[in-house]
């Protein structure tokens, strides 16, 4: 539980940002609750290079990362096409 | 614009290859930059490293550039090609190198180019 204690607010600014998402997933890696693997597979990233890919999952989670609950961030993206 | 500012666009812009690290290369201080580092020498990549750690302004600076707001940061010939995510899964598909022959040429690899740059304003 303490692990979702950690992962379900960013889960959530994660899916206020990306509501059409084909997966989503927000693991803490080291179970600290400020190492995160995000996962995300959405339509939004279609088209996009990988560097605004992650810019997007960047702005999603600025306050996170701004207040340093997000210590490092692992990113994978994909779209859907 | 301060001096760190111009500094690193400097660096950006003149080196072929630049990684802004945590760390030096012999003794990377996070695992996020010792993966792009690694991921970087699998390429053959001829990399310049800079040290974000010796002052974090250097840091400031430099995502206030990028928009990017993690560190490492990696940037071929000026253009930001991501952090140590992107980076790694670029090498693993075989894309890394083919932007580094696309943007330096076929012969980039230059073994013992490797090299460390240090922000003097910092």
């Amino acid at each position: 539980m303490l692990n979702m204690l950690a992962t379900e607010p960013l889960r959530a600014l994660l899916e206020q940002a990306f509501p059409a998402a084909e997966e989503l997933s927000v693991v803490d890696r080291t179970g600290g609750g400020d190492h995160f693997q995000v996962t995300v597979v959405s339509g939004r990233f279609d088209g996009l290079s990988l560097v605004e890919q992650h810019r997007l999952v960047y702005g999603a989670l600025a306050a996170p990362l701004a207040d340093g609950t997000i210590h490092e961030l692992r990113i994978s993206t994909k779209g859907t096409r | 614009m301060s001096e760190l500012r111009t500094q690193i666009e400097q660096i950006v812009s003149s080196e072929p290859v630049a990684l802004f690290m945590k760390g030096k290369p012999d003794f990377a201080m996070c695992g996020n930059s010792a993966r792009a580092l690694a991921a970087l020498r699998s390429a053959g990549a001829p990399v310049t490293a800079i040290d974000v750690l010796p002052d974090p302004r250097i840091r400031q600076e430099l995502s206030a550039l990028s928009s990017w707001p993690t560190i490492p940061q990696v940037f071929i010939k000026g253009e930001l090609i991501g952090g140590a995510d992107i980076v790694q899964e670029l090498a693993e598909t075989g894309e890394l190198e083919r932007k580094l022959a696309e943007a330096l040429g076929d012969d980039y690899r230059a073994p013992g180019s490797e090299r460390v740059v240090a922000l003097t304003a910092a």
